[in-house]
C-alpha cells in the first residue's frame, strides 16, 4: 500500500489528507505534528473572539477526533521531525522512529517571531493554542496591554482585549496599522477605527526594551518615552519551520522553494503546503510565500490533486484571500493590496465600505471589504476574473446608491 | 442514496470561500449568510462540491449520503 506522510498538522495537513480521501486515495495517510495534541486544532479563532470566550482553553478543532478516524489519518502527534533523507525516502522523527513515504507533503509552517526584548513572565506571544491559553488566563485581569506590532495579530488582540476593557496601546515602528499589507493610506482607515474604539496608538516608533520590575513591564520607546504594562503582546511576525530540512538538500529560501506545481525543487514525490512553501511563478517573475489559512488550504487541495495525478499535475495560481475581525468590523482582504493606487468605495463612518486596488491602473487586482458581503463576492470574482478596476468601482457605486434594507 | 449538501446556518461566517469553489452550488446574501442555490449533489460533482465545503474557515459545509 502506498503511504503519503504529512507532516504538520495544522490546516494545511489537515485540509490535504481531507482532499486526498475526497479524491478517493486509497493508501495509508500518516499526519506527524509536533505539539501534543488529541485532535488538530485551527489558529485564526486563538487571535479574535476565542481569545476571551468561555468555550476552554482547548483550540477550536479543525476536524474532531471521530472525523479524523473517519478519514483514516493516522494521527502521530507529540513528536517532532528532525530530519528527511531524500535518498531512502524516509523522514526521521525526534525520538529516532523512521517513517517512509511514497509522497511527503510538508506542512510545518511557521512559528511567532521571538521577542528581541526577552521572554519575562509579563511578554507574550501568540500562534499556538498554548500561547492562547496563557495569554487568556492574564488578560481579564489585564489593566494595561500593549501591543508590539501593528500587523494582523496585534491588531486583533488589540480589539478583542478592548472589548473586555483594557487599556491597550499598539507600538509600531511603521506609520499605521497593516500598512505593510493594505498601504499607508488604507492602514489610517483603520487606525481612526481602533482610535475611536479607544485604544492609544504610538505609529513610527520603536521599542527599545522590556524589563519587568516585579509588578509590571515597562516597555522602553523610541522616542524616549516609557510605558508600564501588566501584559505585553510581541506580534512582530512569523519564522518559518525548516530547520529540520536544513541537512536533507531541500532548497530552503524563507520557506521551502517549490516549482508552480509545488513540488521541491529537484524531488517530485515532495510537496510543499501552508506557511513554509516559496513557490516560483509559473511565468519566471520570482517567488512568494503566503501566510493565509486559504492559501494553505487552497495548496492542500492542489497537492493532493497532484500526489493523485501526477502526469496530470496543475500549477498554483492563487488568488490570496484573508479575513481579519476587528470591533464590528469584518474586515475582508482579496488578491494583492499593499500597491498605492487605491480607491475607498463607501464611508467608514457607515461600518460598511471597500477600497479597490489596482497594479497597473487599468484592471482590479485587490480589495478591501469591510462589512459588505455582496461586495466581497464581487472582488473575488473580479480579481479572480482579471476584471477591470473602473467596472468593478462603478458595480459597487450602484450598490451603494441603492439603501441597505433594515435588518430589522 | 443521494448525496446533499447541507449547511449550517448559524456557524456561517459569509468567507465566501464556497462561492469561489462552487458557484453553482453557493452564493451569499445580503447579510453574508450562505444560500444553497441547489443541495442534491450528483456522482459526478461530488469531489468538486466537497471541495469547496472542505474551503470553509468555520467547517459549515457538509456533503452527506441520504
Amino acid at each position: 500500500m502506498t503511504r503519503t506522510v504529512i507532516v504538520g498538522g495544522s490546516v494545511g495537513g489537515v485540509k490535504a489528507a481531507q482532499a486526498l480521501r475526497s479524491g478517493d486515495f486509497d493508501g495509508e495517510i500518516v499526519i506527524v505534528e509536533q505539539e501534543h495534541l488529541a485532535y488538530p486544532y485551527d489558529k485564526p479563532p486563538l487571535s479574535k473572539a476565542h481569545l476571551v470566550s468561555d468555550t476552554g482553553t482547548d483550540g477550536v478543532p479543525l476536524v474532531s477526533e471521530d472525523e479524523l478516524s473517519a478519514l483514516g489519518v493516522t494521527w502521530r502527534s507529540g513528536t517532532a521531525a528532525s530530519g528527511l533523507e531524500i535518498a531512502s525516502k524516509e523522514i526521521v522523527l525526534a525520538d529516532g522512529e523512521r517513517i517512509s513515504y511514497d509522497d511527503l507533503i510538508i506542512a510545518t509552517g511557521a512559528r511567532a517571531r521571538p521577542s528581541p526584548w526577552g521572554d519575562g513572565p509579563r511578554i507574550h506571544l501568540l500562534r499556538t493554542s498554548a500561547d492562547a491559553a496563557r495569554l487568556r488566563a492574564v488578560l481579564h485581569a489585564t489593566r494595561r496591554l500593549v501591543v508590539v506590532g501593528g500587523g494582523f495579530i496585534g491588531a486583533e488582540v488589540a480589539a478583542t482585549a478592548r472589548s473586555i476593557g483594557a487599556e491597550v496601546t499598539i507600538v509600531d515602528p511603521l506609520p499605521a496599522p497593516m500598512s505593510r499589507a493594505l498601504n499607508e493610506e488604507i492602514g489610517q482607515i483603520f487606525a481612526d477605527k481602533h482610535a475611536a474604539e479607544g485604544v492609544k496608538m504610538l505609529f513610527a516608533t520603536g521599542v527599545e526594551g522590556i524589563e519587568d520590575d516585579g509588578t509590571r513591564a515597562l516597555v522602553s520607546l523610541s522616542n524616549g518615552e516609557r510605558i508600564e504594562a501588566d501584559a505585553v503582546l510581541v506580534g512582530i511576525g512569523a519564522v518559518v519551520n525548516t530547520e529540520w530540512l536544513e541537512d536533507s538538500g531541500l532548497v530552503i529560501d524563507n520557506g521551502v522553494v517549490t516549482d508552480d506545481h509545488l513540488r521541491a525543487v529537484g524531488a517530485d514525490d515532495i510537496h510543499v503546503i501552508g506557511d513554509v512553501c516559496r513557490w516560483q511563478h509559473s511565468d519566471g517573475t520570482g517567488s512568494t510565500r503566503l501566510e493565509h489559512w486559504t492559501s494553505a488550504a487552497d495548496q492542500a487541495r492542489l497537492v493532493a490533486h497532484n500526489v493523485l495525478s501526477p502526469e496530470n499535475a496543475r500549477s498554483y495560481d492563487p488568488v490570496e484571500y484573508v479575513w481579519s475581525d476587528q470591533y464590528d468590523w469584518r474586515i475582508q482582504i482579496v488578491g494583492r493590496t499593499g500597491v498605492t493606487d487605491s480607491q475607498l468605495l463607501g464611508d467608514p463612518a457607515d461600518d460598511r465600505f471597500a477600497v479597490a486596488y489596482s497594479e497597473d491602473g487599468v484592471h482590479l487586482t485587490g480589495a478591501v471589504v469591510v462589512n459588505w458581503p455582496r461586495a466581497l463576492i464581487s472582488a473575488r470574482r473580479a480579481v479572480q476574473n482579471h476584471e477591470n478596476a473602473a467596472e468593478f468601482r462603478a458595480s459597487l457605486e450602484r450598490m451603494l446608491a441603492v439603501p441597505v434594507a433594515s435588518a430589522l | 442514496m443521494t448525496v446533499v449538501v447541507k449547511a449550517d446556518f448559524a456557524a456561517c461566517q459569509g468567507y465566501a470561500n464556497c462561492v469561489v469553489g462552487a458557484s453553482d452550488y453557493f452564493d451569499i446574501d445580503d447579510d453574508g449568510i450562505v444560500v444553497l442555490l441547489k443541495t442534491d449533489v450528483p456522482e459526478s460533482e461530488i469531489q468538486r462540491v466537497k471541495d469547496a465545503a472542505h474551503s470553509c474557515p468555520v467547517s459549515a459545509l457538509k456533503v452527506v449520503e441520504e
